[in-house]
């Protein structure tokens, strides 16, 4: 290897958790040879606008870049896809057929948009939004104002891109299997508020309701099926299904990594199939299914925002030090999504929960914060136009504290106490670990 | 340049929408609407901003970054 550069440092994902990721690397004094791998010819930008501002047509795609907040001093391989990793011989190799070599790789692949399923998939005027490109393709399909958008999905992708459409004046469907939205992230109690909001708001919302395919006319969307054989009439439709993990190219890798995500331990070192730690590869962001520390180590994906930054900041510190003196990843999952002139924000994991308690303001008036309960401690808080109360919340979720934390404070007139009406679980196929279904938030 | 704020640190008190009121927005009772992408002859603008906020929660993309290879 005389005269050869040493490989250095791989980061595979150019995105969030990739940018922040590297920077991290830098900061804590790494100083050799850094690779920046993206399957997208983007530099690294922000995703929670693509779904609010982005369709609103309010932001330009490109607007969405992400500040780079130091030198990293990389070679940026954009637009060019991983597509295979051999752990033998510490190589990426990519889709153009070039191998990187590798010393340490950090795994910030992130996931994919679940694309339509079913029959009618390759009709034109179905969308999904994950991508730049996707809010490209969307807003220039809403600029053309069609008569009637459907949305299948009532998750938090769903909800903001039906507040955008209802914000442009357009006719909007919403369609759901379970009984309200968000239902599945926030219970039914507080999902049913927000539907109300939606409804005040022009949306037609369908919940307990499934598609089963759609039809068209000359190659464009027309026509959305139900099971029963009723249809509901459609110009365009937004596909918000969530994501799944992007591992395909780590199939034949040895590793534990399915659509659900890449197992990691407490530490962000990924595990193999035989279920040894690989000390040369750490996973950050969506794409990392760890054994959360806050969470009763249960391993778990977080598809948030605050993830994405803190865990990939986490994971460049580990890589830099001693096997010995490397800390477990504890992370209080967190989101927030505006939609429908809300400001809706989450801490916590409200998975489980069996009781909920709206202890500031009330649901009447649309603003409050609800705790959620599980065997009598915390676990989880939600505000509607509320924020500056979460933070205390957040600490006493973080604690453990008892259900619910803060009593007699100032705007607690009267707690309102609810059972918060979680669906029943869905059969889990694809995936070990539960998945915080994506915020981009 | 390109700014990115941390909408689960925000709360909303508005100290930004007074320091850069052309690049940020409150909407409803506290929703953060921002400009990512300010000219650069707004950065001490922004930067007033960014050094405004009481939970500091708007990056600032770092001055005078030199573009670097695209390999």
């Amino acid at each position: 290897m005389i005269g050869v550069q040493r490989p250095g440092i791989v980061v595979v994902g150019a995105s969030l958790a990739g940018l922040r990721g590297a920077e991290a690397l830098r900061d804590g004094g790494y100083d050799g040879p850094l690779t920046i791998v993206g399957d997208e010819p983007h530099r690294p930008y922000d995703r929670p606008p693509l779904s609010k501002h982005v369709l609103a047509g309010e932001l330009a795609p490109e607007a969405t870049e992400l500040p780079q907040l130091r030198s990293l001093r990389a070679r940026w391989r954009l637009g060019q896809p991983a597509v295979a990793l051999d752990r033998e011989r510490r190589v990426v190799r990519l889709a153009d057929g070039a191998t990187l070599p590798y010393e340490t790789l950090l795994i910030a692949t992130g996931a994919r948009a679940r694309t339509w399923p079913g029959e009618g998939a390759d009709l034109a005027g179905i969308f999904t939004i994950r991508t730049v490109e996707d809010a490209r393709s969307l807003r220039n399909a809403l600029a053309q104002r069609p008569g009637r958008v459907l949305v299948v999905g009532a998750g938090l992708i769903g909800c903001e891109a039906a507040s955008c459409c209802r914000d442009l004046g357009l006719d909007v469907t919403l369609v759901d299997p379970n009984p309200t939205p968000l239902a599945r992230l926030l219970g039914t109690v507080i999902g049913g508020t927000l539907a109300g909001r939606m409804r005040d708001a022009g949306v037609d919302i369908r919940m307990n309701t499934k598609i089963h395919s759609f039809s068209g006319e000359k190659g464009g969307v027309r026509r959305a099926h139900l099971p029963g054989g009723a249809t509901i009439a459609t110009d365009l439709v937004i596909v918000a299904l969530g994501a799944t993990r992007e591992t395909g190219w780590l199939a034949a890798a040895g590793l534990r990594a399915d659509a659900g995500g890449l197992t990691c331990d407490a530490a962000c070192r990924a595990m193999t199939l035989a279920g040894e730690l690989d000390p040369a590869i750490y996973a950050a962001g969506d794409v990392a299914r760890w054994p959360n520390p806050l969470t009763g180590n249960r391993p778990m994906t977080v598809e948030h925002w605050g993830n994405a930054v803190d865990q990939a900041r986490h994971a460049a510190a580990n890589m830099l030090a001693r096997p010995s003196e490397q800390p477990p990843y504890g992370h209080l999952p967190a989101f927030w999504s505006s939609q429908f002139g809300l400001n809706i924000k989450l801490v916590g994991l409200t998975e489980g929960a069996d009781a909920l308690a709206v202890v500031q303001g009330a649901r009447a008036s649309q603003r409050f914060l609800a705790v959620y309960g599980r065997a009598g401690r915390s676990v989880a808080a939600v505000s509607f136009d509320q924020a500056r109360w979460l933070p205390a919340y957040a600490e006493a979720v973080a604690a453990g504290s008892a259900f619910p934390p803060i009593l007699g404070a100032t705007d607690q007139p009267r707690i309102e106490w609810l059972e918060p009406g979680f669906p029943v679980p869905r059969r889990s196929t694809d995936q070990a670990a539960p998945t915080l279904e994506a915020a981009h938030g | 340049m390109r700014v990115v704020v941390d909408l689960n640190r925000c709360q909303g008190y508005a100290q930004c929408c007074y320091a850069a009121p052309e690049h940020f927005e409150v909407r409803g009772h506290e929703i953060l609407f921002y400009d990512p992408a300010p000219p650069e002859a707004k950065r001490e603008q922004i930067e007033r901003a960014q050094q405004a906020c009481p939970v500091r929660a708007i990056e600032v993309e770092s001055a005078g970054l030199t573009e670097e290879a695209e390999l």
